[in-house]
Parts: structure tokens; C-alpha cells; sequence
């Protein structure tokens, strides 16, 4: 009976203890002890953390490294695929404003009916200004036929097959064109040359020709359609003792980047060879 | 058989000339991929056919340029039969025979072009025609000289190949 009342009286006393050490606790009395047990158990599990993450960063890396090489090799070959896209729709944008321009132009010109053509190529060699088009008699093409684009004159049909045609260009030094200098209203003749400048000649004495002054063809000697656009006039060299004034000229169209042409299909070159006096013997 | 080859390469390169070749120049001049391409094939050994080549290439040139059948066609032989010529004197320097024949094949070509021009009455100022054409096409040939000196040795090799290796 007593060592029922001792073991009692133990397990009482053991639990007024612990609910006197709870009560502390959780009134705040034990904190500094608490803070101090319970800020080493963090910075222990924070020492562990830190270390644990190295060590499996370590082990995993090689893994990572291949999976991101794989996915950036799949971004990669994605962004290339996108630049084709990008250049294809680039391509076909600029495309698509030349041929706006060109029907702007030929709606704006409706007296002349046009053929569309793509340049395929060029004179091999370096001392002729011709390019090749992929229209041919299969589509009513003609040797002489004018080929300009929105920007002004270009040249015109030199040779035809069936699907394709040879244009000299206006800067070939074999090409001449009868011009019209609009602001001056004079004639004058306009060169080609070896290197792919223009200039004009012929221009009379008398003429005021100015720069800015704007050529277009005057139709004379029926090789092309008057009022065509060539270019303008940058430099007029006039000298006294000569006949006529010479000009430098800028051209209305970059020769360096024709893509599309247009060719005037109803207009036929006149030979006017046979009408030209061929002196006595 | 082999020599058959000469078609399709001949016909590429003139396509390859007219769209690709002639849209690099430098000042008013671009490369010539026909003369270079004559002048490889006919400095490879056991090579005959370069007359042939040079027939073929002046005819497929003759059909998209210009220029005379003849002129070219004087031109390109011309080329080829510096080549056999320079063949058997510097065999041991290919590569200097292969400089020099697109050195002066080059000029060749120009004088003849410059020539024939000129005759038929169109005006090209000789100082100009030389430094910004021949120079620099003269420059553009020489550096496509190497590597096509490289692909016909092989293609050579292909079409001769026991000449080749002897």
C-alpha cells in the first residue's frame, strides 16, 4: 500500500515537472535557452543542407550538362529553322513591294501593257551590261521590246528564245538612248559606258542644263516609247570650244539589284537603219 | 566515258558564272569560272581533252552572253593550249603553273574581249578598262585558282585514274 502511494506520488510529482517545464516553456521562460538549442540545431541542418546540395549538384552535373547541351542544340537547330522562316518571308515581303510597285506603275501607265519577268542572270563577261529574263517568245516577247521597272528605264530586249531573253541595259557601252532633259527641253543622247556609269552627250550649246534636271526618253529614232523616266542629271560639263555640253547623269534605277522587270509588249522598235544616208563612193 | 563529265560540270559552272559569279565584282570586274576552271583541268596530267572542254564552254557561253562564239571560243583555246604548253615546263610547281596560266589567260581573254569591242565601234577607254575591270578580275580569278585547282585534280584522278597514278 505504501509502494502503490510512493509510485504515485512519483509519477505525480514527474508530471508536475514536465507540465511546470511546458508551462515555462510556453509562457516564455525557457527562450534564450530555446533560441540558443534551437538556432544550433538550424545552423546545423543548414551546414548539412548546404553541403548535401554541392555534393548531389556534383554528382548530377555531367547529367544536367548533357540534357542542356541536347535542349540547346534542339533550341539552336529551333532558331535556325526560324531564320530560314524569317529570311523566306523577308524574301518574299520584298517581293511582294516590288511587284506592288511594278503594278503601281504599269496601273499609273495604262497606255503600255506589260509582261513581268525575273532576272536569272547576267553577261559573263565584265565588259557587257546585259541581263538574261525569264520570258521568251513562248510569251510574246520581241527583239527591241523596252524593259523598265517602276523606277524608270532599264534597256531593252537584245535577243529571244523561247523562254528566255537577253536585255541590254542602258548602261552597256554599246547602248545609246535619245533623251529628253524635261526642265532644260532639249535633246541629248544618253551613253552607256564600260564601268556601268551613264552620261549624256549631244546636249546643245545653247541649252541651260542644270543638275536635278530630269531625263526621260524622248521616242526619237524609235528605239524605245517616249517619257520614260531615265534618271537625273548630276554634273553638266559645258566647255566653249566643243559643240555640245556633256552630263553626268544618276540613274533612276539600281542596276546592281534587279530581281523583276517589266517589258512593254506592245511597243515595236522602228530600224530606222535603212533610213539613214550612207555617204557616196 | 568519263570525259562526259565535261557536260554537266561545264553547264553548271556557266550557270554558276551567269546567276552566282558575276553578282561578286570588285570595282566593274568579276571572276572568270569558265577560264579557270579550262586552265585546271588542262594542267592535270594525262589530260587530252582540254580542247574539247574549251569547245564545249565557249558554245554554252555563247548561248546567254553577247560576246561572239569566236571570241570566246579563241580565248578559252588559247588558255588551254598555254596550259598543255606550261604542263611539261613546270610540272614540279602545279601551283605556279596554275597562277601563271590564269595570270595571263586572264589577260588574254580581256585583250581579245577589249579588242572585238573596240572594232565593232564601242567606247572603252583603255586605262579604265584595265584597272577596273582586268585588275580586278585578274585579282577574283587568281583566288579561285587554288581551290579549283584542287576539285579538277580530283575529278582528274576520277576520270583518269590509272594515268593519274602513274
Amino acid at each position: 500500500m505504501r509502494d502503490l502511494f510512493s509510485r504515485s506520488l512519483q509519477t505525480t510529482i514527474i508530471f508536475l515537472i514536465v507540465g511546470g517545464i511546458l508551462a515555462l516553456a510556453f509562457g516564455g521562460f525557457f527562450s534564450p535557452v530555446s533560441s540558443r538549442f534551437t538556432g544550433g540545431l538550424v545552423s546545423a541542418q543548414y551546414w548539412f543542407a548546404v553541403r548535401y546540395q554541392a555534393i548531389q549538384q556534383f554528382l548530377s552535373a555531367p547529367r544536367d550538362i548533357i540534357s542542356l547541351r541536347t535542349r540547346n542544340a534542339e533550341l539552336e537547330a529551333q532558331i535556325s529553322q526560324l531564320q530560314t522562316q524569317v529570311i523566306d518571308l523577308q524574301q518574299r515581303v520584298s517581293q511582294t513591294e516590288i511587284l506592288a510597285a511594278l503594278v503601281d506603275f504599269s496601273r499609273a501607265n495604262p497606255e503600255s501593257s506589260y509582261k513581268a519577268a525575273s532576272v536569272i542572270g547576267r553577261d559573263p563577261s565584265p565588259f557587257l551590261h546585259y541581263i538574261i529574263i525569264n520570258r521568251g517568245s513562248n510569251d510574246g516577247i520581241l527583239r527591241g521590246m523596252p524593259v523598265v521597272t517602276n523606277q524608270g528605264l532599264v534597256g531593252r530586249i537584245d535577243a529571244v528564245i523561247a523562254d528566255a531573253a537577253r536585255v541590254q541595259l542602258i548602261t552597256d557601252p554599246a547602248a545609246a538612248v535619245n533623251v529628253h532633259l524635261k526642265n532644260a527641253n532639249t535633246d541629248a543622247v544618253l551613253l552607256g559606258s564600260v564601268t556601268g556609269d551613264i552620261s549624256l552627250d549631244m546636249i546643245s550649246q545653247d541649252a541651260a542644263a542644270q543638275s536635278g534636271d530630269l531625263i526621260l526618253t524622248s521616242g526619237l529614232g524609235g528605239g524605245y516609247p517616249p517619257d520614260l523616266i531615265v534618271g537625273q542629271v548630276i554634273n553638266v560639263h559645258k566647255l566653249d570650244y566643243q559643240l555640245f555640253q556633256q552630263a553626268t547623269v544618276q540613274s533612276a534605277v539600281d542596276f546592281s539589284r534587279l530581281d523583276i522587270v517589266l517589258v512593254i509588249t506592245n511597243f515595236r522598235a522602228v530600224d530606222i537603219t535603212p533610213l539613214i544616208p550612207t555617204p557616196a563612193p | 566515258m568519263r570525259n562526259i563529265v565535261a557536260i554537266p560540270l561545264l553547264a553548271l559552272a556557266v550557270i554558276l558564272q551567269s546567276t552566282l559569279v558575276s553578282q561578286f565584282s570588285l570595282l566593274a570586274g568579276y571572276a572568270d569560272l569558265i577560264l579557270v576552271i579550262l586552265a585546271a583541268w588542262a594542267l592535270q596530267k594525262g589530260v587530252t581533252t582540254g580542247i574539247q572542254w574549251a569547245f564545249l564552254a565557249s558554245i554554252l557561253i555563247s548561248a546567254i552572253s553577247h560576246m561572239p562564239w569566236m571570241v570566246t571560243l579563241v580565248g578559252y583555246m588559247g588558255v588551254v593550249l598555254l596550259a598543255a604548253l606550261l604542263q611539261n615546263r613546270v610540272w614540279q610547281a602545279p601551283l605556279l603553273a596554275m597562277f601563271s596560266i590564269t595570270f595571263l589567260g586572264t589577260l588574254f581573254m580581256h585583250l581579245l574581249s577589249f579588242l572585238y569591242l573596240s572594232f565593232i565601234g564601242d567606247p572603252l577607254p583603255l586605262g579604265t578598262s584595265l584597272g577596273l575591270i582586268t585588275l580586278p578580275s585578274l585579282l577574283l580569278n587568281l583566288l579561285l585558282a587554288i581551290p579549283l585547282y584542287g576539285l579538277m585534280r580530283d575529278l582528274a584522278g576520277w576520270v583518269f585514274p590509272v594515268r593519274a597514278e602513274a
